[in-house]
C-alpha cells in the first residue's frame, strides 16, 4: 500500500508537469497556482514557529540587556524595585517536572504493559480508553480538583503523617499548607501519566509478534518475554514518550499555578510553596505595568520556549526513529 | 527445577506489580471524574445557563456569558485555524517527498508541543500591544495558533489514506491536478477530516492559559470583539481560586459542563467518523 502510494505520487507529479505545459500554453496554470496556495498555507507553520521565537526574543531584549546572565542566577524578584532574577522559577519548574516524571514513568510503563501484555482483551481496551478519555480533561479542571479536593486532603492527612514520620529528612520539614511543591508534583504526575501511557502502549503494540514468539519458544516466562523481547525493542520509543511527557510537565500551567502556592523561594522541603516559570507568567503578565517587568516575564517565556523546543525535538527524533524501525521490522 | 520456581515467583511478582501500577494510575483519574460529576451535578441548574455571575458573596448566578464567549472564541479560532490546517495538509500529502514538506511536518509536531501559555504571549505581542487593549480577537488568535498544527497533521493522515488509484482514475479522465485534489482526494477524506477538526476543537475548548492575557475575561457580557470577553475555562479558574464557597460551586458546575461539551464533541466526532474502510 505504502509502496504503491509513492508510485502514484510520482505519476501525479509527472502528470502535473504535463498539465502545466498545456495550461501555460493556454496562458493559465491552475496547478501552479494551487501548489503555491497550499505551499503558502503549509509554510505558515514554519513562519509561526519563527514568529514565536523571534517575537519573544525581541520582546525580552530590555531584560536581557539589563540583567544578562544574572537573570538566570539571581533569585531576587521584585517588581517594585525593578529587580528580576528567575532562579526560583527555573528551580521550581525543573524540580517539579523531574520528580513528577520519575514517579510517572514506571507507573505509566507498568500500566501500558498491563494493557498490552497481561490483559490485551476487553479489560485492557477499557483501561486504555479510560486513560485516553482522562488525557483530554483540561488542565484547569485538574487544578480545580487539586485545589478544592487534593490540597485539603494533603494538608489534613498526608503532610502531617510525613512530618511525623519522616520529619528528620530535609524534604519533609515545615508547616503543612496543602498547596506547595508536593501538590504540584502529584498533580503534574496525574496529568502526564495518560500521555506517557498511551504513547508507550502504541510503541509496545508495534513490537513484532515474532520477537515475542521467539522468547516464548525458548521457554521464557511472561516477565522474561517482556524484559528480553518487548522492552529492548521498544526502548527508544518509550524514552521518546517519557521525554514528551517531560515537555508537557515543564509547560504545564493552570493546574500547577493553582496548587503550587506561588512563592518564589528555593527550598528543599516538598511541603513548602514554590513557583514555576509558566505560573509566574500566568499570574503576573496581565498586571505587569513596567516595561522591564513584562520584558522579564517574556524572557522567562523565552527560556521556557527554548527548553520545550529542545525537549520536543529530542522526543520527536526518538519516536520517529521507532516508526522507521517499525516499518523496517515489518519486512523481517 | 529450583531455578524454575524462582523464575515463576519473579514472574508472578512482576505481574502483580504491573497490576498495582495500573490501579495506582486509575485511582486518581477515577476520583477526579467522580468529584466533577458529584459536585458539578449538585451545583448545576437553569440559572447556570441563563445568568451571568453574581458579585462575590451573593449566591446564585451562572456562567452564561462564559459559555457564549467560549463559543465565539472557538468559532473565530476555527475560522482561520481550520482552512490553514487543511490547505497546509493538502501540500504535505499531495506534494510529499520533498525536503520542505518534511521540515514543515517536523515544525508542526514541535509546534504542538509548545506550551499553550507561550501561544498566549505571542498573541499578546501580535494583537494586544498594537491594539492597545485586551480583546476577544487576541484570544481567538491564540487558540487558532494551537488549532493549526493539530488540524494539519490529522488532515494529512486522512488524505494519505485515500488510495492512489482514485487520484489516478481522475487524472486519467483528464481532470487537472488541482481539481482532482479538491474534488476527489479531499472529498474522499472529508469524513475523517471533519472528525479530526471536531476533536481538535474539543481539545482547545478547555485551554485556559492562552486566554489569561489576551481575552482577559469579563464579569459581564462582552459586546465587541475588540473588548475583553468572558470564557468558560477562565471563569472556572478565577472562581476556583476565589475564597467564596458559592463561586466554588459555580466552578464545579462549569467544570462539569465543560467536560460534557468536550466529551460530547469527541463522541459526535467518533460516531461521524465511523465509515467503511476504503479498499
Amino acid at each position: 500500500m505504502n509502496q504503491f502510494h509513492y508510485d502514484s505520487v510520482e505519476a501525479t507529479v509527472s502528470h502535473d508537469e504535463q498539465v502545466r505545459d498545456i495550461d501555460s500554453a493556454r496562458g493559465f496554470s491552475g496547478d501552479r497556482i494551487f501548489k503555491m496556495i497550499t505551499l503558502g498555507f503549509a509554510s505558515s507553520i514554519i513562519l509561526i514557529l519563527l514568529l514565536i521565537t523571534v517575537g519573544m526574543a525581541v520582546e525580552s531584549v530590555p531584560a536581557l540587556k539589563q540583567f544578562g546572565w544574572k537573570f538566570i542566577t539571581g533569585s531576587n524578584w521584585d517588581a517594585v524595585q525593578g529587580q528580576f532574577g528567575a532562579l526560583p522559577y527555573i528551580w521550581g519548574s525543573i524540580v517539579s517536572s523531574l520528580l513528577a516524571i520519575i514517579i510517572a514513568t514506571p507507573l505509566s510503563v507498568g500500566t501500558a504493559l498491563f494493557i498490552t501484555e497481561i490483559a490485551p482483551g476487553k479489560l485492557g481496551g477499557a483501561i486504555a480508553s479510560l486513560v485516553e478519555l482522562l488525557a483530554a480533561i483540561p488542565s484547569v479542571i485538574y487544578g480545580l480538583w487539586g485545589i478544592l479536593v487534593m490540597a485539603p486532603w494533603l494538608q489534613r492527612t498526608v503532610e502531617p503523617f510525613l512530618v511525623d514520620h519522616f520529619g528528620f529528612l530535609p524534604f519533609f520539614r515545615g508547616a503543612p499548607y496543602g498547596v506547595g511543591m508536593l501538590a504540584a508534583v502529584i498533580i503534574i504526575m496525574i496529568m502526564i501519566i495518560p500521555i506517557i501511557t498511551s504513547i508507550t502502549k502504541e510503541v509496545l503494540l508495534a513490537v513484532p509478534k515474532s520477537q515475542k514468539e521467539a522468547a516464548v519458544a525458548l521457554g521464557a516466562t511472561r516477565w522474561e518475554t517482556i524484559r528480553m523481547a518487548v522492552l529492548p525493542y521498544g526502548r527508544s520509543g518509550i524514552l521518546g514518550a517519557v521525554v514528551l511527557g517531560l515537555g508537557r510537565a515543564i509547560g504545564e500551567t493552570m493546574a500547577v499555578t493553582m496548587v503550587i502556592g506561588n512563592a518564589p523561594q528555593i527550598s528543599l522541603s516538598l511541603l513548602d510553596p514554590a513557583y514555576t516559570m509558566p505560573s509566574v507568567i500566568a499570574n503576573e503578565f496581565a498586571e505587569a505595568t513596567s516595561k522591564l517587568h513584562s520584558a522579564a516575564l517574556m524572557e522567562i517565556g523565552l527560556i521556557l520556549l527554548v527548553l520545550t523546543l529542545l525537549i520536543n525535538i529530542m522526543a520527536r527524533v526518538l519516536i520517529w526513529g521507532v516508526t522507521r524501525q517499525r516499518s523496517a521490522g515489518g519486512h523481517i | 527445577m529450583n531455578g524454575m520456581v524462582a523464575r515463576s515467583i519473579k514472574n508472578a511478582g512482576m505481574m502483580i506489580l504491573m497490576g498495582v501500577a495500573t490501579l495506582l494510575v486509575l485511582t486518581p483519574l477515577i476520583l477526579i471524574f467522580f468529584h466533577i460529576v458529584k459536585e458539578g451535578a449538585g451545583a448545576i441548574n437553569l440559572d447556570f445557563f441563563t445568568q451571568i455571575p453574581n458579585p462575590p458573596g451573593e449566591s446564585g448566578g451562572g456562567m452564561a456569558n462564559g459559555l457564549v464567549g467560549s463559543a465565539i472564541l472557538l468559532f473565530m479560532a476555527s475560522l482561520f485555524g481550520i482552512p490553514t490546517g487543511i490547505f497546509g495538509a493538502l501540500y504535505l500529502s499531495e506534494y510529499e517527498g520533498n525536503r520542505l514538506a518534511n521540515i514543515i511536518r517536523f515544525s508542526a509536531d514541535v509546534l504542538s508541543g509548545v506550551p499553550s501559555i507561550i501561544t498566549g504571549l505571542v498573541a499578546y505581542t501580535l494583537i494586544v500591544v498594537p491594539m492597545h487593549g485586551f480583546s476577544a480577537l487576541a484570544g481567538a488568535v491564540a487558540l487558532g495558533l494551537i488549532i493549526i498544527p493539530i488540524v494539519l497533521r490529522t488532515t494529512e493522515e486522512q488524505l494519505k489514506m485515500v488510495p492512489g488509484t482514485l487520484r489516478e482514475a481522475s487524472l486519467a479522465l483528464g481532470v487537472s491536478f488541482w481539481r482532482t485534489t479538491l474534488q476527489v482526494t479531499l472529498r474522499s477524506a472529508l469524513k475523517g477530516i471533519v472528525t479530526g477538526i471536531l476533536l481538535s476543537i474539543a481539545r482547545v475548548a478547555g485551554e485556559t492559559a492562552p486566554l489569561l492575557f489576551t481575552t482577559l475575561g469579563n464579569q459581564f457580557w462582552g459586546r465587541k470583539l475588540t473588548e475583553p470577553m468572558a470564557a468558560l475555562p477562565l471563569q472556572i479558574f478565577n472562581f476556583a481560586i476565589s475564597p467564596y464557597a458559592d463561586w466554588h460551586r459555580l466552578a464545579w458546575a462549569g467544570a462539569l459542563v465543560l467536560v460534557v461539551i468536550m466529551f460530547g464533541l469527541s463522541l459526535v466526532a467518533r460516531l461521524f467518523g465511523r465509515q467503511k474502510p476504503m479498499t
